[in-house]
């Protein structure tokens, strides 16, 4: 699915690069904590969460992770959003909570990597 | 590339925003070099778990970057409180770090297990009350 998927799947809102909507979207992780984010590698994965600083945007740098979902109706500061911005990383905002959200995305066939 | 590269980044203490930036450059540069995909991917992230590490266990440091034809080779020298038992930190869920610094993120006790993992090689030094110092290497 792409980005764009994620983002209606979702009931989403885009915070910044929607013009990166038609990138493909293969795995995805669910985790408030980043260092078990970087235990697994993944494949043109999306990393929902509900942690708000800077560091979720490393972290999905160091990954190449393609988009980055905000659950419970986070809102990451503007610094945040801009630094995404910079990096051409896609973030999206939705009122789910986590498990919901991982299970929407489940749903329409989006797996968790390897060990699936 | 025939000669090798060397790069030097300082890392501040307790500057949690900032923490990562020499991994990002490193990223970037790496790119710009042609290195496989694979070989960066496993820099970056051994790379900036030890940059997280130096900013919330040790007082900041610095980072050398040796890029050669063959290998990459990173070593992160910090300024903290050394570790006590290393066999006890390599296991992956032990942590020392407190709720503060898990509230950002981390402290899951994944930070030198991962940095084991996507490494060739990895060497610590560590003298308690002084500072640790951590070689990786990546095999390009």
């Amino acid at each position: 699915m792409t980005v764009n998927e994620v983002k209606d799947a979702l009931h989403g809102t885009y915070l910044c690069g929607e013009e990166h909507g038609e990138v493909e979207v293969h795995s995805a992780c669910g985790s408030d904590m980043m260092s078990d984010v970087l235990a697994f590698l993944k494949d043109q994965a999306v990393l929902l969460t509900g942690l708000c600083n800077p560091q979720v945007v490393r972290t999905a740098e160091m990954m190449d992770i393609v988009c980055i979902v905000f659950v419970r109706g986070k809102m990451p500061d503007q610094n945040i959003i801009e630094m995404a911005r910079e990096k051409g990383l896609p973030m999206i905002s939705t009122r789910h909570r986590m498990f919901s959200a991982c299970g929407l995305l489940y749903e329409k066939g989006l797996r968790g990597g390897a060990s699936d | 590339m025939s000669e090798s590269i060397h790069l030097t980044y300082e890392v501040s203490a307790d500057d949690f925003t900032r923490a990562g930036e020499a991994s990002s450059s490193v990223k970037r540069m790496l790119k710009q070099m042609g290195v496989s995909p694979e070989a960066i991917r496993k820099v970056a992230i051994a790379m900036y778990e030890g940059e997280i590490n130096m900013v919330i266990h040790a007082q900041g440091g610095h980072i050398d970057v040796e890029i050669s034809p063959e290998e990459i080779i990173m070593t992160l020298a910090d300024r903290g409180p050394g570790i006590k038992n290393i066999e006890q930190a390599m296991q992956a869920g032990f942590s020392t770090a407190p709720d503060n610094v898990r509230a950002l993120g981390f402290g899951a006790g994944m930070g030198l297990p991962n940095m084991k993992k996507y490494t060739d090689d990895m060497k610590i030094e560590t003298v308690i009350g002084v500072g640790t110092t951590v070689t990786m290497k990546v095999y390009i």
